[in-house]
């Protein structure tokens, strides 16, 4: 168990945690580490908050994760990342997108956004803020944000020794890898 | 070659290798993607997606009996529908194999209940199988069509959502082919009258016994002995993998892939080596109960809750009392409930029904659960597939009988009016049901991530079909009216509603528009946009419950890369304050 690494992706439906988890699955299993990976389907795609758990190691057993468990916590949306938090390790990374997304009682002013989660997390646990948005949107693609936390979360991670962008080229579209491949390299900068 | 596969692909990947020759499915979660993996075998299966599980497993049993392997896949609650041929063709038997694959889902992850399929296996008085990751999910396949053959039964493939939707790593094997039995007339065996069935029922009990025999001896029965240890777990499924998480090497496990019926020498004879035998099994104490009645002693749902999925972290603050360390942060979050998408063609139709006094709306299973969420609110009942229209003529006729005059309308969708709407709809034809059946026509299957269906023209298998239309079914059996309205058009959404109350024949509603997730629709071209300087702060356009509108610092906005411009809550605004933009 104790050689076993978890990534725990979190998000809201239509953000493409799930492509993430597929480039990230495929390098870890050409790396030689088993893998096993869970996600949802159905009624929590529907705008709802999505969660995908990566676990990698000698040999995985379950394919899920428990509370204070997870290596990483990358969260595609600021809400998304306090949400989840209890399943990260006390000692675990935080990489958390500046990015809001508000639910349905945010948008119909029931309720606020939330203030000072950034904060809060930093108060807690070591945080890497990442402004993906703003990355994605210069890049000229708001919908490459999720390779840019691809490559904050290899770098948090260390996971150097996989040609990640070998494997970025193998599972995009060709006609949208280039700017995933910019995507990917800016988020490992940060 | 070994590949990361989900449970689901794993399963239609076994089903290639164990030579099956026909599948047939009703989408549901987690069992959707079944069949959508077997259509890429489909050179050597012929695959459907049915109108429902009965009618699945029906076409898979007449497969069966004809002479080719053949298997027919559900979510849970489908089986319920799927029970009348399942309990018969148990009687009577295979000529080729049949296996029954049953997709729950505890924790109700896309469900309106959490039953547990493993006791149909018992009352249909069936063998069971239970995979518990992706590479047994293709592998025990083959033994089950085998078991199927040999023991002359249906068998029942039992897995669950994390079995399912979670990826592990399967070695691929080749395509056996098992040929065609030949078909012969045999009218004892295939024709279930009283009098076949009383021999047949003495053939089920022979066989159970038989199938206990060979549960003791089967290779998807295993014992992992651990050096030095006091503790034996007999589990099985996904409840394996998190007892060996939490166990490790510190227990000994008897692992069973084969679970009904079971295997209990075996299981004596593993517990007698242990000072604590726990039973780790998720939800209800299926074979708890009947270790318990053969007199083992164990432990089971004394510590472990018979409730939702279970994990690792359950497992070890049950059994061993650890729970790990967590930290929180000073933070509050606020809920982020599903919804109904931006653009989604149910919103204008529940969005005129949220208005209305005096009314009741029965629902259904599928995306229109969705309108029963604030701030929309609009529904009132969903109970399973079809009720929309059959539960409405209970509502209705029970009004009528007690003086009321409350007015019912009833919801299902195009995929469910094939399930099951369309007996309901000749029902409230046929015994004057004084409400009004409504079709949310949205040209495929939504919830489950659509499929094609008999509305759709095309066939799982990619195929041209004949597109039956709601409407002309509607006008079949019996509905004088039945009026096509655009649910997005809130005028005429508004004077149909009207119309069909007040209608003293039998009226129904097709609301039809377009899913908007559909593939290869044309592009959404407008957007509509809040106008900031005529936008009065009413809030009104907030009640439509769309994702793409928010209200910040004192003003409504509309966020352009979600908008798809269907113009709901253009109507809506009373000020004319948000407008179109774009061609």
């Amino acid at each position: 168990m104790s050689d076993v690494k978890n990534i725990l992706l979190v998000g809201v439906g239509g953000q493409g945690t799930i492509l993430v988890s597929r480039i990230l699955t495929e390098g870890l299993i050409q790396a030689g580490f088993d893998v096993k990976m869970s996600e949802v389907h159905g009624m929590a795609q529907r705008g709802g908050s999505v969660t995908t758990q990566v676990r990698y190691g000698k040999k995985v057993y379950s394919p899920i994760i428990g509370k204070g468990q997870a290596d990483i916590l990358v969260s595609f949306e600021k809400m998304e990342a306090v949400r989840w938090i209890e399943y990260l390790k006390p000692d675990g990374i935080v990489v958390v997108n500046n990015y809001e997304i508000p639910s349905l009682p945010i948008a119909s002013g029931k309720e606020e956004y939330p203030q000072g989660l950034i904060e809060a997390l930093q108060g807690s646990f070591k945080t890497v803020v990442v402004d993906a948005g703003t990355i994605a949107e210069e890049l000229g693609n708001i919908k490459t944000q999720n390779i840019v936390l691809f490559g904050a979360l290899v770098k948090a991670l260390g996971l150097d020794e996989i040609d990640w962008v070998k494997i970025i080229r193998e599972t995009i579209k060709p006609k949208l890898v280039d700017i995933n491949i910019k995507a990917y390299n800016k988020g490992r900068d940060i | 070659m070994k590949q990361l596969m989900s449970g689901n692909e794993a399963i239609a990947r076994g089903a290639y290798e164990a030579g099956v020759k026909v599948a047939a499915a009703y989408p549901g979660t987690p069992s959707t993607e079944i069949l959508e993996n077997i259509v890429e075998y489909k050179d050597d299966i012929y695959c459907e997606w049915a109108p429902n599980e009965k009618v699945a497993t029906e076409v898979a049993i007449g497969a069966s009996i004809a002479g080719v392997r053949s298997l027919s896949a559900m979510k849970h609650v489908g089986l319920n529908v799927a029970a009348d041929p399942i309990f018969t063709y148990s009687y009577l038997g295979v000529n080729a194999g049949y296996v029954l694959i049953t997709a729950d889902d505890p924790s109700m992850h896309s469900s309106q209940n959490e039953q547990d399929n493993r006791y149909y296996a018992k009352f249909a008085k069936i063998p069971m199988i239970e995979p518990s990751d992706s590479q047994e999910s293709k592998e025990f396949l083959d033994e089950a069509f085998r078991i199927s053959e040999q023991y002359d039964t249906p068998v029942l493939y039992r897995v669950t959502t994390r079995v399912c939707h979670s990826k592990s790593m399967v070695e691929l094997g080749e395509r056996k082919e098992v040929g065609f039995k030949k078909y012969e007339r045999n009218i004892p065996k295939y024709v279930a009258t009283p009098a076949n069935a009383k021999v047949a029922h003495v053939r089920v009990e022979k066989r159970l016994k038989d199938l206990e025999e060979y549960a003791n001896t089967s290779p998807l029965n295993k014992v992992e002995y651990n050096k030095n240890t006091k503790v034996g777990i007999v589990t099985a499924s996904i409840a394996y993998q998190y007892a060996r998480e939490v166990f490790g090497d510190n227990a000994s496990y008897l692992k069973l892939g084969f679970t009904y019926p079971l295997p209990m020498k075996l299981i004596k004879e593993f517990a007698s080596k242990f000072e604590t035998v726990y039973v780790v099994e998720e939800l209800e104490p299926f074979m708890e109960e009947q270790m318990k009645a053969a007199g083992v002693s164990c432990i089971g749902k004394e510590l472990i809750p018979n409730m939702y999925e279970l994990n690792p972290d359950i497992i070890a603050k049950a059994l061993l009392n650890k729970e790990a360390e967590t930290k929180t942060v000073d933070a509050k979050v606020v809920g982020r409930p599903p919804v109904l998408c931006p653009g989604c063609p149910h919103r204008g139709f529940f969005y005129t029904m949220s208005k209305r006094k005096n009314t009741v709306v029965t629902s259904d299973i599928g995306c229109y659960t969705l309108g029963g969420l604030p701030p929309i609110n609009a529904i009132d009942t969903c109970i399973c597939m079809g009720a929309g229209f059959s539960a409405g003529m209970g509502m209705a006729k029970a009004f009528e009988v007690s003086g009321r005059d409350t007015k019912v309308f009833g919801v299902v969708g195009d995929s469910t009016f094939f399930h099951s709407g369309i007996t309901g709809a000749i029902d409230i034809v046929y015994n004057k049901g004084k409400m009004v059946p409504v079709v949310l026509d949205n040209r495929i299957t939504g919830m489950t991530g659509h499929q094609e269906n008999p509305g759709t023209g095309k066939t799982l298998m990619g195929e041209d079909a004949i597109q039956i239309d709601p409407v002309d079914v509607l006008k079949a059996v019996g509905y004088k009216t039945v009026k096509v309205v655009d649910p997005c058009d809130l005028k005429a959404m508004d004077e149909v509603v009207l119309e069909a109350e007040n209608s003293a024949e039998p009226y129904a509603i097709v609301t039809r528009r377009p899913c908007v997730l559909i593939k290869g629709l044309p592009p959404f071209k407008t957007k509509c946009i809040v106008n900031k300087d005529k936008c009065k702060k009413c809030k009104m356009c907030l009640k439509v419950g769309c994702p793409a509108i928010y209200f910040k610092d004192g003003t409504s906005y509309i966020d352009q890369s979600m908008c798809l411009g269907c113009e709901v809550c253009m109507q809506v605004c009373k000020f004319d304050a948000i407008e179109k933009v774009g061609e």
